[in-house]
């Protein structure tokens, strides 16, 4: 490989695998979405680093510039990270769906409550006890 | 059905301050022994306000969470409060509740899990719907029918009734966007029975479809891809239902 895209690619590794690491350092990145992401750079940075095999890779995979299989292996991850956060965005959307029913069916308990506790002039504390409880049966 | 049988009657909503009172009212008067709750759909109009003063019980969702989860929502509200049966009746006046009796005595009658008030077996049937929706009615009821052995004439009605074992399932798992015929395929799969019963269905009374032509395609696509797929999870279905305590997690 050229030594000045052996270079480039070195250095984006390795600053996207510091930049990770930074993230996760400052708490701005949790572990759980970290490791997709420190996993690939530490893939690219070996890749790039480690020109020969690199040139097995690419050879295997039937690649004439090998380069080419550098960017190969980083747009496969770009895809995995992708479905990775489909996947996560669908669960967060599922919890968000979960916790929006969960409030409303609270909400209107609590109405009934207070309406309950007006009506009978009874000790508003002591409904809203009961309510932090478990769901009533 | 014994005479204390605790009966709701869930209506949801999204935006139907049109109809929603009419509606409630309807019901009220119509099926006296069911309980009515809206679940408002985080309607930006004054749906909730208006099913409240109608005599319904209102749950509203902070935002808009879509036709499944706010159905859900019922389910999960039936549970908790020990209801026996549950009957879906949409917000916008096509279905009448004078019919939910049929459906209560043909579920007594079949002994069945869930009974669907079907447009399609009426002779009389005038159905006002495109042809394109009619299509796709069609296609799904031939497609599930073949799935689950059954004819299942309309698999999209959404006037339903449920019974308690329903409600169990369906509070811990219930389809997102387009639920109707995916909660068909559910039910089979958990080895539930359910029937058709006749109903004659209405012009919307106002407001508007959550299912726009121009959405119909999509609506055609996802939920042939949900029951395609939930071909697929037959086993795992059948193992949720085999578990005693449910979470809603566990759905997911």
């Amino acid at each position: 490989m050229q030594a000045r895209i052996q270079l480039v690619s070195i250095l984006g590794a390795a600053v996207l695998l510091l930049t990770v690491l930074e993230l996760v350092r400052r708490r701005r990145l949790t572990e759980r979405y970290a490791l997709l992401w420190l996993l690939s750079a530490l893939v690219l940075l070996v890749l790039a680093i480690w020109s020969g095999a690199l040139a097995k890779i690419s050879h295997a995979m039937g690649v004439i510039y090998p380069p080419n299989a550098l960017f190969f292996v980083g747009i496969g991850f770009i895809l995995l990270l992708l479905l990775h956060f489909s996947s996560a965005v669908s669960r967060l959307s599922d919890q968000s769906e979960t916790l929006a029913q969960r409030q409303a069916l609270l909400e209107e308990r609590l109405r009934r409550q207070e309406q309950l506790a007006v009506g009978t002039g009874s000790e508003q504390s002591d409904e809203s006890q009961r309510l932090t409880g478990a769901p009533v049966d | 059905m014994s005479p204390h049988s605790l009966y709701l009657a869930v209506i949801p909503a999204y935006n139907e301050s049109a109809t929603i009172a009419e509606v409630v009212e309807r019901l009220r008067r119509h099926a006296p022994r069911f309980d009515a709750l809206v679940i408002d759909d985080g309607s930006s109009d004054d749906t909730g306000p208006l099913a409240h003063a109608a005599g319904a019980t209102v749950v509203k969702l902070p935002f808009n969470v879509g036709i499944g989860g706010a159905v859900q929502t019922g389910f999960v509200y039936a549970r908790e409060h020990a209801y026996d049966f549950l009957a879906q009746v949409d917000g916008d006046g096509q279905h009448d509740s004078l019919e939910l009796e049929r459906l209560i005595a043909t579920m007594d009658e079949e002994a069945v899990d869930m009974v669907c008030g079907s447009r399609f077996l009426t002779d009389d049937y005038r159905y006002p719907a495109p042809i394109s929706r009619r299509t796709g009615i069609h296609i799904f009821a031939f497609l599930l029918s073949r799935i689950v052995g059954m004819r299942v004439s309309d698999p999209t009605s959404g006037f339903r009734l449920y019974n308690r074992r329903a409600i169990e399932l369906f509070a811990s798992y219930y389809p997102h966007d387009y639920p109707e015929v995916e909660a068909v395929l559910i039910l089979h799969h958990h080895r539930l029975r359910m029937s058709e019963v006749p109903v004659r269905m209405y012009i919307r009374g106002g407001g508007t479809s959550s299912i726009s032509t121009g959405k119909s395609a999509y609506y055609m696509i996802k939920v042939l891809l949900a029951l395609f797929v939930g071909l697929g999870r037959r086993r795992g279905a059948t193992d949720l239902a085999a578990g005693e305590t449910l979470g809603v997690e566990q759905g997911i």
